[in-house]
């Protein structure tokens, strides 16, 4: 292992800067290795660090570094301040870039504004969300599938929902995801001792079924090669392929969880981005109903990455092996770890599902996948497999024999343009890097340009 | 579930169907069956009576086998998985007290349509949020529509500026810097990021009565063990009794050690706030006992006396505990959802391992930010005009408090807390805390909280919160004087 960074006796060097906020050029940035605590802080020379005696939790150990997007957000600080005079480009974290439509931010800064008024004040709302929005989310988007409102729970997001789901099934069941996926189950999966020791020499976790997801499979698992586990994590459209799932192959997962009596939760986050008839809702297929709980968010829709809101469907029909509803005990998770997502979030989220915010929340993510199609018509000319795009504001380009990581740093290095090394997502991304699609149309462009040279 | 005989000699076992369960958890009994989608059947009745009558109307005389054919039918379409249900969860009593109080009341306002009820119950803020503060929240919403002013994810920590305006305004002198503040969406959810932090094999100690969450939260997560209904405790959880013959602090003395000590001050529910002498008797308990104190300080502002606001107040605090904190119940936030919790980098683990870099991996990989409008609502909180403006709504709820104390105390009877903090904690001594709470709600339409709903060792106390509209408050003083006179 290579040497950490000499540590002072003030302590807070020895994390270096905690904030991994992209927007801080001044970042001090401690290298990839210092994650790694090695030895204990180095004591003041007046008295000697006290120690408590409580056991670091195990599974916190089990993690390998840190979150990848804060890896990726590091990496590019300590690149900006080695170029400072470089135009940063970034398509790696998915991180929205245009405004939010008026109708929706008006929408909150009314209820913002009501909050000063005596009949405007509102205090605690229900955890599980206003009963409007409830309402609005169920017709708009699962209408005809059966799905009501006591159905729906309202949240400050997806990655958090993710959480509280890994906190409801507790650390006894078995879990599958799709190799490469979204980070956020894999790790709340092992901060929840779900699974086992890292693997290195196959950079996986033990007890955890990976599903790989290739060019090969369509990047859809071969079911018929996957081991039965409580849990199946599935992601359609998926970050970080960009790949959407058809109705046959649903319908088949469908049945493989159902055949296997596991629970699959289907994380939908991306399904506004379909351009084809791939199904946007699990819920589209018949059975899924007892078999799956599906997760989805307003970040990717409505830009409220930083405004926090999401949802979470859990139907009454799914039952655990003693026919306890799950939804029970996903209430009583919500009411007893959460406190229900921000009023004001919530307001823009009401504004988002009206006829006039549907309209403009189509419009932003035509925008994006207008970016995307420039993206994918860019190294398609390059010469390169290119897989996503179309379903998806991630682009999945194939560097077939190289290292994600290396692939990354050598586009950072001579083009200024941060992307997602595949690796970061599991094994199976590796030769891979994950070109996302939300920027600037300026920037998208910029960025494209730069890719052709680089790879002409 | 259970088996019965279907048709002639074929058992069938069945289950309850999920439309069939009611919401105390209790079986409903069907009414009638119905085909579904695709000819399934999906709501059917299940519960049998003993004596075999026939219980469902519109049925006439059936042939009971027939009926029991009839029940069997649903259990055959309903898919179960193979999932077991996580056995922490099973471990939870009832509903979530507040949830609890809340279905109480509907039930009430039910029975009762034309009674003006009045909710001194769930501690949940009235009093409408200062302009200086919802404007800046309004302006940041309104910026979002702008190229400039657009924000996409926000460090999951916090936004910086906030960040560095908490520590500056609650931690200034205290040694607390801006990178130990992670900003959240509140409280309650800081406590269970922090139990699953720590994980499951820790030992816990909780204050008897105490917050809910802390204790539902412990269970949760498999620190608690079985619920024991002879003590009403668990049995893994340390109650460390906090009534008036220890001031209503823990007797440290008579404290075995655990991992993790729970400690909120000003205390909800009793209202009382720890005294510098206790909070220095803690931190050397914690300190020679290798504990971490969880100090939840979220009702810090209510203080009115010299007690202390945080536990980084006390020398050697920094080695030994992280703090939670909330806007709820000081900026009005119960629904905009903005709090914190400091920790800090002194704290080790067994092992020398930093908390703080565990936590913000926690943060990280399970949460993603506090919304930037809330925040944005934070940083004008902190701001010297809104300070002053919130300190305003502050009065207006102590005031509300003094009132209720005086109502309580001219009827003879004692209360605690209030001084320091939002709530009374008034003894009815040789009652029973549910029975003294219905017959509140039943004769004055008043909502409060049975002191057991916070442990056993609220038992005989009520908790009566002081949020609520002026006149509210003095209507209820009015029938609470004509009840108990």
């Amino acid at each position: 292992m290579s040497s950490s960074p000499s540590i002072s006796s003030s302590s807070s060097s020895f994390l270096g800067q905690t904030h991994f906020d992209s927007r801080t050029p001044n970042a001090r940035l401690p290298t990839k290795d210092s994650w790694i605590c090695k030895c204990v802080a180095t004591p003041p020379t007046e008295t000697t660090a006290h120690m408590t005696k409580v056991s670091r939790n195990a599974n916190m150990a089990k993690l390998q570094a840190g979150y990848l997007f804060p890896e990726i957000a590091r990496r590019r600080s300590a690149h900006m301040l080695k170029y400072p005079d470089a135009q940063v480009i970034s398509l790696g974290i998915g991180d929205t870039t245009e405004p939010i439509p008026e109708v929706i931010t008006s929408g909150m800064a009314k209820k913002a504004n009501a909050l000063s008024t005596l009949e405007g004040y509102s205090g605690y709302g229900a955890e599980q969300g206003e009963n409007r929005l409830r309402a609005a989310i169920a017709s708009t988007y699962y209408g005809d599938l059966s799905i009501e409102e006591s159905d729906i729970f309202v949240s400050d997001g997806a990655k958090s929902d993710i959480s509280r789901l890994q906190v409801m099934f507790g650390s006894n069941v078995t879990m599958a995801v799709q190799d490469p996926s979204y980070p956020a189950y894999v790790d709340s999966s092992v901060i929840l001792g779900q699974t086992g020791q890292f693997q290195k020499d196959v950079e996986k976790y033990g007890n955890i079924e990976y599903m790989k997801c290739n060019p090969e499979n369509g990047f859809f698992p071969d079911l018929s090669t996957v081991s039965r586990t409580d849990i199946i994590f599935f992601c359609s459209p998926n970050n970080p392929t960009g790949n959407a799932a058809t109705r046959e192959q649903l319908t088949r997962l469908v049945q493989f969880a159902k055949d296997n009596g596991s629970i699959l939760v289907y994380d939908s986050a991306y399904a506004m981005y379909i351009s084809d008839d791939s199904p946007r809702s699990i819920f589209e297929i018949p059975g899924a109903k007892e078999v799956a709980i599906e997760v989805s968010s307003f970040s990717k829709y409505a830009g409220f990455t930083g405004v926090r809101l999401g949802w979470t469907v859990v139907p009454k029909e799914l039952l655990y092996s003693d026919g306890f509803p799950v939804a029970k005990d996903f209430n009583r998770i919500v009411c007893t770890t959460f406190n229900g997502a921000s009023n004001i979030s919530q307001a823009g989220g009401l504004a988002c599902l009206s006829p006039e915010g549907l309209e403009a929340m189509h419009k932003v993510v035509g925008f994006y996948q207008e970016n995307t199609n420039i993206i994918m018509e860019t190294f398609t000319s390059l010469g390169f497999s290119v897989y996503g795009g179309k379903n998806a504001p991630y682009v999945w380009v194939h560097f077939p024999g190289q290292s994600s990581w290396d692939v990354f740093s050598e586009i950072l290095e001579k083009t200024h343009v941060v992307t997602t090394p595949g690796s970061g997502f599991g094994p199976a991304g590796d030769g891979f890097i994950r070109v996302s699609a939300f920027g600037h149309r300026g920037n998208v462009l910029e960025a494209c340009k730069r890719f052709k040279q680089l790879y002409k | 579930m259970g088996w019965a005989l279907m048709g002639s000699n074929m058992l069938a076992w069945f289950r309850p169907c999920p439309k069939h369960w009611a919401t105390d958890g209790s079986k409903r009994m069907g009414h009638s069956w119905s085909l579904g989608e695709h000819g399934r059947v999906i709501c059917g009745a299940f519960v049998l009576k003993e004596t075999g009558e026939k219980n469902i109307q519109g049925f006439g005389h059936v042939d009971p086998r027939f009926w029991i054919t009839l029940i069997c039918l649903p259990a055959l379409f309903c898919h179960g998985t193979k999932v077991p249900r996580n056995i922490n969860m099973e471990r939870l009593r009832n509903g979530y007290l507040f949830s609890e109080i809340c279905r109480r009341e509907l039930e009430h306002t039910q029975k009762y349509p034309h009674a003006k009820l009045i909710k001194l119950g769930i501690g949940d803020t009235t009093e409408p949020i200062p302009d200086i503060i919802t404007s800046a929240m309004a302006e940041h919403a309104h910026a979002l529509s702008t190229i400039r002013g657009y924000r996409g994810y926000g460090a999951e920590q916090g936004n910086m500026e906030l960040r560095n305006a908490i520590a500056q305004t609650f931690y200034r002198d205290m040694g607390i810097k801006a990178n130990e503040v992670f900003v959240s969406d509140g409280a309650q959810c800081d406590i269970s990021r922090i139990q699953m932090l720590l994980g499951s094999n820790v030992t816990v100690a909780v204050q008897d009565p105490s917050f809910p969450a802390y204790m539902d939260s412990s269970v949760i997560i498999g620190q608690s063990g079985n619920f024991k209904e002879e003590t009403g405790k668990y049995e893994n959880i340390l109650y460390m009794n906090c009534g008036p013959e220890s001031n209503f602090f823990p007797d440290l003395s008579n404290t075995p050690r655990t991992d993790i000590i729970f400690l909120c001050s000003p205390n909800n529910p009793t209202g009382h706030a720890a005294s510098r002498q206790q909070l220095e008797q803690l931190v050397e308990f914690a300190k020679a006992n290798g504990s971490i104190i969880i100090h939840d300080s979220a009702y810090a502002a209510y203080i009115t006396d010299e007690s202390p606001r945080s536990i980084f107040e006390i020398p050697g605090g920094r080695e030994v505990a992280i703090e939670i904190s909330s806007f709820s119940k000081f900026a009005g936030f119960t629904g905009v959802r903005l709090g914190w919790t400091v920790v800090p980098e002194e704290l080790l683990y067994s092992n020398g391992f930093p908390v703080i870099k565990d936590y913000n991996r926690i943060v990280c990989t399970c949460f993603n930010g506090a919304s930037s409008i809330a925040q944005a609502g934070g940083l004008a909180c902190l701001s010297s005009d809104g300070y002053l403006a919130m300190n305003a709504v502050l009065d207006y709820y102590k005031e509300n408090a003094k009132i209720i104390m005086d109502t309580f105390t001219s009827l003879g009877l004692k209360v605690h807390g209030g001084k320091n903090a939002p709530y009374m904690w008034v003894h009815f001594p040789g009652l029973r805390s549910w029975d003294v709470f219905n017959e509140i709600l039943e004769k004055t339409h008043i909502i409060t909280v049975p002191g057991t709903g916070f442990g056993p060792g609220g038992e005989g106390y009520i908790r009566v919160s002081a949020f609520g509209q002026r006149e509210s408050v003095i209507e209820a003083s009015r029938r609470l004087k004509n009840l108990l006179k």
